[in-house]
């Protein structure tokens, strides 16, 4: 190994010099933008009070909410202070009226067992004395002395308040027990009620006797075909509101299609006498640009909030809304691409003696059709997500029946379906944008190529 | 070896007819899909229109109606608004009491309310930036597939990123909403997840196509995994990565306005209340404000991007 001698290294110093004498700005360029994030990133830290939030936030509510995306729970109520036990279920629970469900056993001695997870997580229970059984242990609550008492130690799982036990079994639920009343939450993995809710009269059949029933059942309501009943419970169905929800997804697809395809038809010839290249007058070309600025920086938001005002809450102010925001998207877009465009099929055309539309027919058009098809595509895309968004300000939608379903807190699984569907949408929406502009890309690759072959 | 083509007498001829079948044929198809496009547009206008509150053209004469509370009986009501000086309608209604907004910094100097509501906005909109940035620089190392540590991870990453782009923000702006409580945070955390997705994306398709030579040359002296992205691969895609983070902080602000309107604070909720209300000199104010900073952020992004990658940021491939 040679080791360098101080002359050569300086000989380097001198050849490279843009290598080893870098002005000042650029050497503590980064460490200052370092620094200024560190010092913005404190600020923001304050202006948002974000240890404050933190602290009273309620992160345990997380996996519950999660939790609640894909499932249900039944909270039956055994009271103990009447003359014979009896479960009652609270009003519109998943399983219906006169619920009998095969997990809730009662013994000859009115003694009852509810198997929460089978038998290795249940209870068993009578007027003086609940069992509670999980994680491998026997519990024993004794509530003859007009306090639950465990007898032996109590496991971790186990809540011993004064007058309630509650014991929490994870996901599968919990019991609760006090003197005079056992209460269960028995929790389900999947969604209750997805097809037919409980007032429907297929509700509980399984899916071969629905079948059985539609093709050649007895009318189960006099006048309509059994067909036809399926199909209206269905739709109406009071827990998911298919009917509605679909309608409403229709709705955001309408907006974005609605909005995106006029905002391209009037941003289109609007673009040509807005391009440097193409205008009739470099004023009128200044002008147009700066209009397609001022539509595009009135926020999306505005002009729903606007629009809403003016046609009211739905899909047509959510349909303008994007209208008005794609003229200047839109425009811009074009506009460019049409300054980009090689000048000599123009240069040809003019050359004929064509008019000032022929020419841009022929000599212009082929050139950025493809172009303006594929930004237009793509903008419908994002449009298909954004018409979500401002869906929840009352612009239409599967946004505001989304944004009220969170709101309320309770109806979790409700908010997944309509994620999920919303998701599919961008995905079926994406992929033929996707397919369309590759196809697309492949016709301005051919273009090109035939361009350079021939010079 | 030669190939003699000898055409048939009939040669010409066929071609033409080939040539005008193909013609007519491809008319036919540019037809049948315009004609589609305005079947289906038609159709959507009018379900748009049957299922909003109120019709286009019952509304449409009233549409100046509607502006007509927008013109403020004082044009000097706007500039009051805007920086909260006391204004001479003031009875103390909603619609003129101006002056309460006041955020007191300094003694009797301070921060006219709007442009209070309009920083948390942008703030929001920094921030949410800055965590998509931080987030998906490493993420779109490990995701692009010249530079991948390991490829199962980088399918894992690929689909994580995937998932957060395609999340409805406002899903994530709900569920932390019910955690963190209502406000700005939660707005923070939705863009920001979103923008981890979004900017991944973008960043690790720039990734992909980068000059691969000088990782080669690390590999070959031992760097090991960071050496050879910090030292290669970074230097080549830093410019790009910021020209991406700068239009995604124009999205972002846009977003967060609307994020306001549903509860993430900040101007648009104002402007929601505003417009709803219909307090003309208020509303004039916002949208004043709000396209001032939007074409700001605009026009200095633009600028900044142009001096970071010149032209090629402004060229939409197709």
């Amino acid at each position: 190994m040679t080791v360098m001698t101080s002359s050569e290294i300086s000989a380097i110093e001198e050849r490279y010099p843009q290598v080893f004498r870098r002005p000042a700005y650029k050497r503590f360029g980064p460490l200052l933008l370092l620094l200024g994030t560190v010092f913005y990133l404190a600020y923001a830290m304050w202006f948002f009070s974000l240890p404050q939030v933190l602290r009273e936030s309620h992160w345990e509510r997380l996996p519950l909410f999660l939790s609640q995306w894909i499932s249900y729970d039944l909270q039956p109520e055994f009271r103990l202070d009447q003359p014979e036990i009896t479960p009652k279920y609270p009003r519109f629970s998943a399983l219906g009226e006169n619920p009998n469900p095969d997990w809730v056993i009662k013994d000859r001695d009115g003694r009852f067992t509810v198997l929460i997870d089978g038998p290795a997580k249940s209870v068993i229970f009578d007027k003086t004395e609940a069992t509670i059984m999980a994680n491998g242990l026997t519990v024993p609550v004794s509530l003859i002395s007009g306090k639950p008492v465990i007898s032996g130690p109590v496991p971790d799982w186990i809540t011993a308040h004064d007058d309630e036990v509650v014991a929490k079994m994870g996901f599968v639920g919990e019991v609760r027990v006090t003197v005079d009343r056992v209460k269960v939450r028995k929790r389900f993995l999947g969604w209750a009620n997805f097809v037919f809710d409980t007032r429907s009269p297929f509700f509980g059949k399984s899916a071969g006797e629905v079948m059985s029933l539609i093709w050649s059942g007895p009318e189960l309501k006099p006048g309509t075909s059994n067909l036809a009943l399926a199909g209206d419970n269905i739709w109406n169905n009071a827990q998911w509101q298919h009917g509605d929800v679909w309608t409403k997804l229709l709705q955001t697809i309408v907006m974005a299609f609605l909005g995106t395809l006029l905002g391209g038809i009037v941003a289109f010839p609007l673009a040509f006498f807005a391009a440097r290249n193409i205008t009739p007058s470099g004023v009128l070309s200044q002008v147009l640009k700066r209009f397609f600025d001022f539509m595009r920086s009135v926020d999306m938001l505005i002009w729903a909030l606007f629009f809403t005002r003016a046609f009211g809450p739905g899909p047509l102010a959510g349909s303008a809304a994007i209208f008005f925001t794609e003229i200047g998207t839109l425009g811009k877009t074009y506009s460019e691409a049409l300054e980009n465009i090689d000048d000599k099929p123009r240069e040809g055309v003019v050359s004929t003696g064509a008019n000032g539309l022929l020419v841009q027919r022929y000599g212009v058009l082929p050139e950025v059709v493809p172009v303006f098809i594929s930004q237009t595509l793509y903008q419908w895309e994002s449009n298909t997500r954004g018409a979500t968004i401002i869906g929840a300000v009352g612009a239409g939608g599967i946004g505001l029946k989304l944004w009220e379903a969170m709101r309320t807190n309770s109806n979790w699984a409700n908010v997944f379906y309509m994620v999920l569907l919303t998701l599919l949408v961008v995905f079926i929406f994406d992929n033929i944008s996707n397919f369309l502009r590759r196809r697309l890309s492949r016709t301005i690759h051919d273009y090109n190529r035939l361009q350079a072959e021939q010079g | 070896m030669t190939l003699s083509v000898t055409a048939p007498p009939g040669a010409p001829h066929q071609m033409a007819d080939a040539w005008r079948r193909q013609t007519s044929l491809r008319r036919f198809y540019t037809v049948l899909g315009v004609a589609l496009l305005l079947v289906a547009m038609f159709a959507s206008m009018w379900f748009a229109d049957e299922a909003n509150a109120g019709h286009f053209f019952d509304r449409l004469p009233h549409i100046l109606d509607f502006l007509s509370w927008l013109i403020p009986k004082d044009w000097n009501d706007v500039w009051r608004a805007l920086f909260d000086i006391v204004s001479p309608h003031d009875t103390g209604n909603q619609e003129f009491n101006f002056p309460l907004g006041r955020v007191y910094v300094w003694g009797g100097f301070y921060i006219p309310e709007y442009f209070e509501l309009m920083l948390t906005t942008v703030n929001v909109a920094l921030v949410s930036t800055f965590i998509g940035l931080v987030f998906a620089v490493p993420f779109s190392f490990i995701a692009a597939r010249n530079l991948t540590p390991h490829p199962l991870l980088r399918l894992v990453v690929k689909r994580f990123m995937e998932l957060l782009r395609a999340f409805p923000e406002i899903v994530i702006a709900g569920l932390f909403a019910a955690i963190v409580s209502i406000g700005p945070v939660a707005a923070i955390i939705a863009i920001g997840l979103h923008s981890i997705g979004a900017l991944g994306k973008l960043f690790y398709e720039i990734n992909e196509n980068i000059d691969m030579r000088a990782e080669e040359g690390l590999r070959a002296v031992g760097a090991n995994w960071f050496e050879r992205v910090r030292f290669a691969a970074l230097p080549q895609v830093l410019p790009n990565f910021m020209s991406y983070t700068l239009l995604r902080i124009e999205i972002n602000v846009r977003i967060s306005t609307i994020m306001g309107a549903v509860g993430g604070g900040g101007i648009g909720e104002e402007l929601k209340l505003s417009i709803s209300r219909g307090f003309g000199a208020k509303t004039l104010a916002l949208v004043l404000l709000l396209f001032t900073t939007i074409f700001i952020v605009d026009q200095f992004s633009a600028w900044l991007r142009r001096r970071l990658v010149g032209e090629q940021a402004f060229v939409m491939s197709a």
